[in-house]
């Protein structure tokens, strides 16, 4: 096993102000632009703008789209189906950040 | 195939919780099962990424019949965990479709498996992830990576490291290790991630390198608690305190500041630092939740204090529940 030098690097953070095109989506997600174009049918993620050459996505879509596309290629379910999923995710994943503030206080 | 090695036995079977005569209806189930309960996109269970990956490969042998009778062929007598040298000869009379190429990322394998189905046409940007088709843009690769919460106000630098497989010299994949300092921008939240262009696996042919995305998880913090952008502190203040009001100091990430708590305030009151929470480009707030804390009643002198706070008092909490 061969070891590399470190090197300090830095990165964009995808937050909400990050913004994407369409094509920057695809790319990071590694997804074909109908697949993305499904999502935003399905309503999982919004684009800002009008026409599609002209969308921007939120930096945070970045994974919520990679989520849907791991749900949807490893659990074999549908589209609707994986964008439930990850709406029950996202819902638990703010309850359990609310019971640790609540089992902190006790 | 790499046979000169030792390595693991895996007992499939054990892993999808079967038996050995399943059905390979019952073989789908249990993975669908597992595969839910595991999947690293739904389970935040520490190990859960490993388990479904020991789970993936599991199916990845018994759902095909072909590779399963192979499987089978190595016998029940080995044990999960006994050192396994797989037989010269194992695989004879068995034809692999596609040279026991997998659908699933063949180098999430274990060696195990490697020996006993090869890593099926292995070659950069090609075969591995979840698309098969050739491409030359290099794959974008996916890390955690967890950091403390102060590390969200002042920004940080962290050291990771990564391993990938690499085409070495004599055209064999080899792992390397690599380690990167990353700058962790001041402002990250829970479950954000931070793009690295150009670190992800190499191109084919000249093509770009992929990206390596980071998702930011913050370790647990002894007395601060997060939700999304707001920060949370649980106060401890006396009954003296919370009645009479007071200031007291409060710690916050960004270091103590003095805090006005109201006459009358009670368990649950909740004091607002607007901004104060983590710095995103819109900062959050930070809330100190206070909690009234009695002293103990130890000494004569303690007890006779409390007589005299009840005497003074025509209070009963409990009046709203009939007692």
């Amino acid at each position: 096993m061969k070891t590399q030098l470190a090197e300090e690097i830095s990165g964009a953070l995808l937050d909400e102000c990050y913004e994407l095109t369409l094509s920057e989506l695809c790319r990071a997600c590694e997804l074909p632009a109908e697949e993305v174009l499904a999502l935003v049918e399905e309503g999982v993620i919004e684009p800002l703008g009008q026409g599609r050459t002209q969308w921007r996505f939120s930096g945070i879509c970045v994974r919520r789209v990679r989520r849907v596309r791991n749900l949807k290629r490893d659990l074999g379910v549908n589209l609707p189906g994986a964008a439930l999923a990850i709406e029950l995710l996202e819902e638990i994943e703010h309850l359990q950040a609310q019971l640790r503030r609540f089992e902190e206080q006790l | 195939m790499v046979f000169n090695k030792t390595m693991e036995y895996k007992d499939y079977y054990k892993i999808l919780g079967l038996e050995r005569d399943a059905s390979q209806d019952e073989i789908k189930r249990a993975y669908r099962k597992l595969a839910r309960k595991y999947h690293p996109d739904v389970s935040a269970e520490t190990g859960a990424e490993d388990r479904f990956k020991e789970v993936s490969e599991a199916y990845e042998v018994l759902k095909d019949p072909e590779k399963r009778a192979a499987y089978d062929q190595l016998g029940s007598g080995w044990q999960s965990g006994q050192e396994f040298r797989p037989p010269p000869d194992w695989d004879q009379g068995f034809e692999f479709h596609g040279g026991g190429f997998t659908e699933a990322d063949p180098e999430a394998f274990s060696d195990f498996f490697e020996s006993l189905f090869g890593r099926g046409g292995f070659s950069p940007g090609f075969g591995g992830g979840f698309r098969r088709e050739f491409r030359a843009r290099g794959e974008n690769t996916y890390a955690r990576i967890a950091i403390d919460l102060e590390d969200s106000y002042r920004g940080a630098t962290r050291q990771i490291t990564l391993k990938h497989s690499e085409l070495g010299p004599d055209g064999r994949p080899q792992l390397r290790e690599r380690t990167l300092n990353v700058k962790i921008p001041k402002g990250v939240t829970e479950g954000q991630q931070i793009r690295l262009a150009g670190q992800g696996e190499p191109g084919f042919g000249g093509g770009d390198t992929g990206d390596l995305y980071l998702e930011i998880h913050f370790n647990p913090h002894s007395f601060y608690s997060v939700e999304g952008k707001t920060v949370y502190l649980d106060l401890p203040v006396t009954p003296w305190e919370a009645a009479l009001g007071a200031k007291v100091r409060v710690p916050t990430p960004e270091g103590a500041v003095n805090l006005t708590v109201p006459a009358n305030s009670a368990t649950g009151g909740k004091l607002r630092l607007r901004g104060r929470g983590i710095p995103a480009a819109e900062p959050g707030d930070f809330y100190v939740v206070l909690k009234v804390v009695p002293p103990p009643a130890d000494t004569e002198s303690e007890r006779e204090a409390y007589r005299r706070f009840g005497d003074a008092f025509d209070f009963n909490p409990r009046s709203g529940m009939g007692g």
